[in-house]
């Protein structure tokens, strides 16, 4: 005999089901199907087709803690990736036609045509608390029209899923092939931008790279060549690039770390300034010989304090990460230069005489603010200094 | 850094009175940086001329003064004072403008006085449009486009750049005069020759139009290191072209992408930075082209405002107390935020729900006066609701009006359902356009033509035609019987009372049915964060949430204290404000001092009741039968409900007190029913017989005969009134049958099914209030004041003394005699006003009314006796034995002055009447009544001439009393100056009088001269409807002139004691603790 609870309401057409059995019914949003994976939550109130396309999120279905999602609907340019990454989205409000003059797709039929799976209608404050209180659990969308779940099947589905521990998602979200990039940051006027004349050559190592991140580089006069995850130091050194940048990327560090922690010890090695950002900033710690861990709860939101030591400044920035750096196991040649005014956990970090830095956010920010964009320009700062030795 | 320890004191200058576009947030943000630096171990020295505002609590600042806020009195402050900085951006427009002028005239050099928070040539580059615009042009910055132009030719070549329609803007004309808006070439040309023409300098500005672009305000905090936050950001549903204050706004906004609110968020930070704010918080405005985006900055205000005390409620972020800790030193991550008790301030609130704010007029107040809404800002107080949903958040927000909005309620649209008539509605800049374009969609309208009037944005607009749309649902096929679909209804906010409405039901029974299915609302926090962090403050919105198949998660916590709730006065409005408010906020800290729990419920973000840390609890809700019993009985679940305080808001909770008895809540002090008893006019008259006092010969009247047969057994003047008002809507004095029967024609439309009162008119008595607080069986007459006009004008438009000024002991005692004596008979337990007539040494009792009254924060702060704490704690059980009273006599004399808002409406005549209109108050403080009074006028704004001429023109029945005036006014060295008629009376008196023409008499008229500068000061008295008429121009001038002017025998008597008291010495300035002795 089904449990009451796996009984759907009246007009339910999409169910959220947790690991330990928590039921969230709803109306389903975007393709048809089930889609398992992590269920986290993301406060930013802009920013949605951003958040959708970011690779750092793949694995993750994403709550939105905001009500209204789809406002503007989506466009060609507000994106990180070609297509999305998170698997699925959860909301609290059904989505609404878009309002905006860059509108050129409703934000649902975007979902569907990309075949991700959503969920609208759910207490999303409740889920957030969730998942602030017990971590983010595995999670199942199903998208049914028909109304008819199996709600076993799904709950056994959300446990059987391995979780993000230990999983290596970077390689299948990084580029086939290596390729050029050129375009540079949007103005409303003229939209991206392409870089000119480029004065630097920095290689990305793309464990998910955001592409708002190559865009910051190349409107710093960087060419940037992306490469794929797991492209050699030596292949990268041949390149002969001034500056070497580890991207973002989904997943768990200590397992993309198996293959890119040895290439990363060589390219510091190399005398090259470094960069890393996220997942690029857990590796390098890693191949400093410094830990990751799981956090209980991620920082995933656009309006974290970070205050730089270094200047004493505070910077709002953009977040997504569920692993952290242990602050406690920075070898003595590495210094902590950004903490989480949150929860004073490590957000930057930097080689003590090198040219090596990385911070755990997300200073292209897209969505989120600018405040952190002068890490791009101390990256190539420290690339100007380099040449001019 | 931490904060600056070459600091001893602070003076912090306040905003004075209420007036519209400066109203109570001022108190709100001023009372935090007071309470913030205070407890920072500062000494706070205040200025503030406002009585009934929290920030001038006597415990608030270490010295309060209550005086004028001028250069010269704050001169006198800083001189006695010597405080180390000056504070002035805590205070509104009034304190920036005092602060620069007393840099500019050396004061604050000369007492070696810093300015903090923002410096003079910030405030000046904020402030002049052209350095604004220089500023904002160097960090490229797009203004809106301009040129400045001296010929036609040169206008042509500008119009290239601006387009059509162009604003066009003669210069230095007086509010405007001759500028407007070319929609063509040929109206571009009428319109430019014009302005070249009638310019003194002969110069135009041409400016591009942004009218109908979309609107957005960034409220930003920075700390002297340079970090900058954003703490919300708004959206105005109405266009450009209405002033903000006026506009339904959103927050957060809702139309942006991120790459645009980005653009905006630097440019916020780029505007705080190029103007040099160093710390404290400020709002950016831009306007934003709906077709590509185009972001123009309009205006940036470099102090906290009306808005960031909104983003304060709307996001938990308390901007002015944050503001005033890094005024002095403090950087944002030294800071904690208080909502989470976990983080630091130095972070950007997000949150999850949706805020609506909407405004409330009050143009029916004003006749004369254009209902339509422009750039100068009209509304005189606000609502703010949150919701799950915009939906359920506007519609909170419409009920939250008191209106009598239950959501979007049908309104008339006269020629309808003609598209042209429609459009032509649509298209007016009026007053609560959004209900006049859910119903232009019941007439079929669709949304791109309802667009293209109103410039709403698509996006709001649809979400009004779904509600519609639902609506029509619920009229055909009734109200869901079933949780899941009912729910639906609940989420996008429909009252139980909106969809009764919709289906020709009573909301008892619709509550009835849906309290039946289990549905009732969940409460949620507003934590900063969105639910990233835990949250320690009980600050709540109610909301439906859930499929209606699991229980929602309800985040109240209802404690097992022993709890009073205390219902606040909702949006501001004329008869109804600030006093109020300070009312429940003195109830919420006594029922904190003796360990109740306060839970305060109020909508209105402007006041210190809506401070989370003014209660234990705070619900921010509308003032609903629905929403107040919904959260009344989940209160009820644990602990002890005590009661509830219905008798502080003013008459919005009174009203509720009958639903929520029914719904079997308890109500503290006065019963009902002596409330009502009191109300009625028919048990109220037994109860008088029986006491054996005396009322005015009065009637009742159900119909237009009766009322002229009560008025002709009376005799004339009669006032004549409906029942059941506050502030004394459509209250009148008719002379005339003729006036009689014109009255009743529109009373009847004003209220609808109830009676009007009659009452005879009691010419030149004095009118007296009486505050006195009971608990039951003692009774304190806490004061009573005689008012400076006679009987007839509004008591809140009347100026009052405390004590007396003219009255004798034995007078007094009788009226506390009658006071004590109805407080008992009403069986009074808490506050209780009356209000007396004298005349002939007989006292009549012209009303009473067993609640706080508008005078309580006057009394309190002129005896130092907190009345309105002592009458929460005995309608909590206390007794009055149990308070240590001081019953004077004080040394003192205390005179409060209103502030009328005539200003703001071009073409309304300024006599007063019984309809009250004035916004706000100020008190004079001074140890004799003339140097009070001449206080309390130089704080309403009128500056008292010390020579020059007096115009004197009054009505037969005053040309006695003129007499003595004029020989007064002579005696003070004034020449009269006298209309024919007045001139011929003071002649025939002996005295030197100049005759000048009435304005119909000819030219040169009194007009004339008040326009060159001859009279300084304005005495006129009218009766008639033509002389009414004939000497509006004259009202209206000195208005405009800023000559004083009075329009009553007693305003003028005693404007003359002012002015011979001040020939007599210049005034001092004395703290409120000075006066008030070893108390505080």
């Amino acid at each position: 005999m089904s449990s009451p609870t796996h009984t759907p309401p009246p007009g339910a057409s999409a169910v959220l089901v947790l690991a330990d059995g928590s039921v969230f019914w709803g109306r389903g949003v975007g393709a048809r199907g089930e889609v398992v994976g992590e269920v986290c939550f993301n406060t930013s109130i802009t920013g949605y087709q951003e958040i959708m396309t970011d690779p750092s999120y793949a694995g993750q279905m994403i709550t939105f803690t905001f009500p209204h999602i789809g406002n503007v609907g989506t466009n060609d340019e507000d994106i990180e990736k070609a297509t999305p990454v998170a698997l699925g989205c959860i909301l609290r409000q059904d989505i609404t036609e878009p309002s905006n003059y860059r509108a050129q797709k409703h934000f649902n039929d975007w979902l569907t045509e990309h075949g991700r799976i959503g969920i609208a209608g759910v207490d999303t404050r409740r889920l957030t608390k969730r998942i602030r209180n017990e971590g983010a659990p595995n999670g199942v969308i199903c998208h049914n029209p028909e109304g008819t779940f199996d709600i076993p099947a799904l709950i056994a589905m959300a446990n059987d899923w391995p979780g993000l521990e230990g999983m290596d998602l970077a390689k299948d979200n990084s580029c086939e092939a290596g390729y050029e990039w050129d375009e540079t940051l949007w103005t409303r006027e003229g939209g991206y931008g392409a870089l000119g004349n480029a004065k630097h050559h920095v290689v990305a190592v793309d464990y998910g790279v955001k592409r708002n991140i190559l865009r910051n580089l190349a409107a710093l006069d960087c060419k940037v060549s992306v490469v794929p995850a797991d492209t050699s130091a030596e292949d990268i050194l041949a390149m002969n690039p001034d500056g070497v940048f580890l991207s973002n990327g989904p997943g768990d560090p200590a397992a993309t770390g198996t293959y890119a922690v040895p290439t990363i010890q060589k390219l510091m090695d190399s005398g090259k300034p470094v960069f890393g950002i996220c997942l690029g900033h857990q590796m390098m710690a890693l191949a400093l010989g410094a830990k990751t861990q799981k956090m209980d709860v991620g920082h995933r939101g656009a309006n974290h304090p970070v205050k730089d030591t270094t200047t004493g400044v505070v910077e709002i920035t953009s977040q997504n990460h569920g692993f952290v750096v242990d602050k406690d196991s920075l070898p003595d040649h590495v210094e902590a230069t950004h903490f989480s005014l949150f929860d004073g956990s490590l957000a930057g970090l930097r080689v003590k005489d090198k040219p090596i830095f990385a911070v755990q956010y997300h200073p292209e920010a897209s969505p989120g603010p600018h405040d952190s964009h002068y890490l791009f320009k101390r990256f190539v700062g420290l690339i100007e200094d380099a040449k001019s030795r | 850094m931490p904060k600056r320890t070459d600091i001893k004191s602070i003076l912090i200058i306040g905003a004075g009175p209420i007036v519209i576009g400066q109203a109570c947030e001022f108190d709100y943000s001023g009372a935090q940086a007071c309470k913030a630096l205070k407890e920072e171990g500062y000494r706070v020295i205040l200025v503030n001329s406002n009585p009934a505002t929290i920030m001038t609590d006597p415990n608030l600042a270490d010295a309060t003064y209550i005086e004028p806020i001028t250069p010269a009195m704050v001169a006198k402050i800083i001189a006695k004072e010597r405080p180390d900085v000056l504070l002035p951006t805590m205070g509104g427009q009034t304190a920036l403008n005092t602060a620069l002028a007393l840099h500019d005239d050396g004061t604050l050099e000369k007492y070696g006085v810093e300015m903090i928070g923002a410096k003079k040539h910030v405030i000046e580059k904020a402030e002049d449009r052209q350095l604004f615009r220089e500023a904002m042009d160097k960090i490229g910055l797009e203004s809106a486009r301009s040129a400045m132009v001296r010929t036609f030719e040169e206008a042509v070549i500008a119009l290239e750049t601006t387009g059509l329609p162009a604003i066009i803007r003669p210069s230095f004309t007086l509010g405007g005069e001759g500028g407007g808006i070319a929609y063509n070439r040929e109206e571009f040309e009428q319109i430019v020759r014009n302005g070249l023409a009638i310019s003194p300098t002969h110069t135009v500005l041409i400016e591009e139009s942004i009218l109908g672009w979309k609107e957005y305000e960034m409220e930003v905090v920075r700390d002297h290191a340079d970090n900058c936050i954003i703490i919300c950001s708004i959206e105005n549903v109405d266009p450009m072209g209405i002033h903000t204050g006026d506009s339904i706004t959103v927050a957060p906004a809702l139309t942006l992408t991120d790459k645009e609110y980005q653009i905006m968020r630097d440019a916020s930070l780029a505007v705080l930075r190029e103007i040099g704010v160093d710390t404290g918080g400020s709002n950016v405005q831009f306007a934003v082209n709906p077709d590509d985006g185009r972001l123009i900055v309009i205006e940036m205000n470099p102090r906290v405002s009306r808005s960031s005390a909104l983003a304060s409620k709307a996001t938990g972020f308390p901007i002015a107390k944050i503001a005033a800790k890094l005024a002095v030193g403090y950087t944002l991550d030294e800071l904690d935020n208080d909502i989470t008790g976990v983080t630091p301030a130095s972070f950007e609130p997000t949150i999850d729900y949706v805020v609506t704010k909407i405004p409330r007029f009050t143009f029916e107040k004003f006749p004369g006066a254009q209902a339509l809404l422009g750039t100068a800002m009209k509304s005189v107080g606000e609502a703010m609701s949150i919701g799950g949903s915009f939906a359920e958040s506007l519609q909170k927000g419409l009920r939250s009006m008191e209106t009598g909005l239950t959501g979007l309620n049908e309104v008339k649209i006269e020629g309808a359902p003609d598209k042209a008539a429609i459009r032509a509605k649509l298209t007016q800049p009026i007053p609560f356009r959004i209900l006049y374009a859910a119903q232009a969609f019941r007439h079929g309208m669709t949304l791109a033509e309802i667009q293209s009037a109103t410039k709403f944005d698509p996006w709001y607009l649809r979400q009004i035609e779904m509600l519609v749309t639902e609506e029509e649902n619920v009229r055909t096929n009734g109200i869901p019987k079933d949780k899941q679909n009912l729910l639906r209804l609940k989420k996008l906010g429909f009252s139980d009372a909106r969809l009764a409405e919709l289906v020709g039901r009573e909301e008892d029974d619709v509550r009835a049915d849906r309290q039946a299915l289990g549905l009732r609302p969940v409460y949620k926090r507003i934590d900063t964060c969105a639910a990233e962090f835990p949250s320690r403050t009980s600050y709540m919105y109610s909301m439906y949430e859930g499929d209606g198949f699991f229980e929602p998660e309800n985040e109240a916590e209802i404690t097992d204290r022993k709890k009073v709730i205390i219902l606040g006065g909702g949006p501001n409005r004329i008869g109804q404000g600030i006093e109020f408010d300070y009312c429940c906020v003195h109830a919420a800290y006594a029922l904190r001092e003796t360990g109740i729990e306060a839970i305060m419920v109020n909508c209105n973000p402007e006041t210190v009741s809506t401070d989370y840390d003014t209660s234990d609890r705070l619900y921010f809700e509308p003032l609903t039968a629905e929403d107040v019993i919904e959260l009344c009985q989940l209160e009820q679940t644990n602990g002890e409900l005590l009661g509830v305080i219905v008798q502080y808001g003013g008459q919005t909770p009174l009203k509720l007190s009958a639903a929520l008895e029914k719904a079997g809540i308890p109500i503290l002090g006065t019963s009902p029913d002596s409330i009502d008893l009191a109300e009625d006019r028919d048990r109220f008259q037994e109860l008088i017989n029986k006491l054996g006092l005396k009322q005015p010969a009065n009637g009742i009247a159900r119909s237009v005969d009766e009322a002229v047969k009560i008025a002709e057994s009376i005799g004339y003047p009669i006032v004549i009134r409906p029942s059941y008002v506050l502030g004394g809507r459509a209250m009148e004095i008719v002379h005339t049958t003729e006036d009689l029967l014109r009255y009743m024609h529109e009373a009847v439309q004003v209220s609808g099914k109830s009676p009007v009162l009659i009452d005879s008119f009691l010419q030149d008595a004095i009118e007296i209030d009486a505050d006195a607080v009971s608990d039951g069986e003692n009774v304190f007459v806490a004061g009573i004041m005689q008012h400076i006009e006679e009987a007839g004008i509004h008591s809140g438009d009347s100026a009052c003394s405390l004590p007396p000024y003219s009255l004798d002991e034995a007078m007094i005692d009788r009226l506390k005699a009658q006071t004590v004596q109805l407080a008992k008979a009403l069986d009074v337990v808490g506050l209780m006003n009356v209000q007396f007539a004298i005349k002939d040494d007989e006292i009549y009792l012209i009303e009473v009314n067993p609640r706080a009254s508008r005078t309580v924060p006057f009394v309190a702060k002129a005896t130092g006796n907190p009345i309105a704490k002592i009458g929460a704690r005995i309608m909590a059980g206390e007794k009055l034995g149990d308070f240590d009273i001081d019953p004077g006599p004080f040394k003192h004399i205390a005179v409060k002055e209103a502030v009328l808002p005539f200003n703001r409406f071009p073409g309304v005549d300024t006599l007063l009447g019984p309809e009250m209109r004035s916004t706000g108050e100020v008190m004079g403080l001074d140890t004799d009544f003339g140097r009070a009074f001449a206080k309390a006028q130089m704080a309403a704004g009128h500056t008292l001439p010390l020579k020059g001429n007096v115009f004197i023109s009054v009505k037969n029945h005053d040309k006695p009393a003129a007499v003595q005036l004029a020989r007064d006014a002579i005696a003070l060295g004034f020449g009269v100056v006298a209309t024919h008629g007045t001139a011929e009376a003071l002649e025939k008196e002996g005295l030197d009088v100049t005759p000048v023409n009435k304005v119909q008499e000819g030219r040169p008229h009194v007009v004339d001269m008040m326009k060159n500068g001859d009279i300084n000061l304005v005495f006129n008295t009218t009766e008639s409807k033509q002389a009414v008429v004939d000497s509006f121009s004259i009202r209206r001038t000195a208005l405009t002139d800023d000559i004083p002017y009075y329009t009553t025998v007693a305003g003028a008597r005693a404007t003359l004691r002012a002015i011979d008291n001040l020939k007599r010495g210049a005034l001092d300035v004395r703290a409120l603790q000075e006066y008030l002795g070893d108390k505080y």
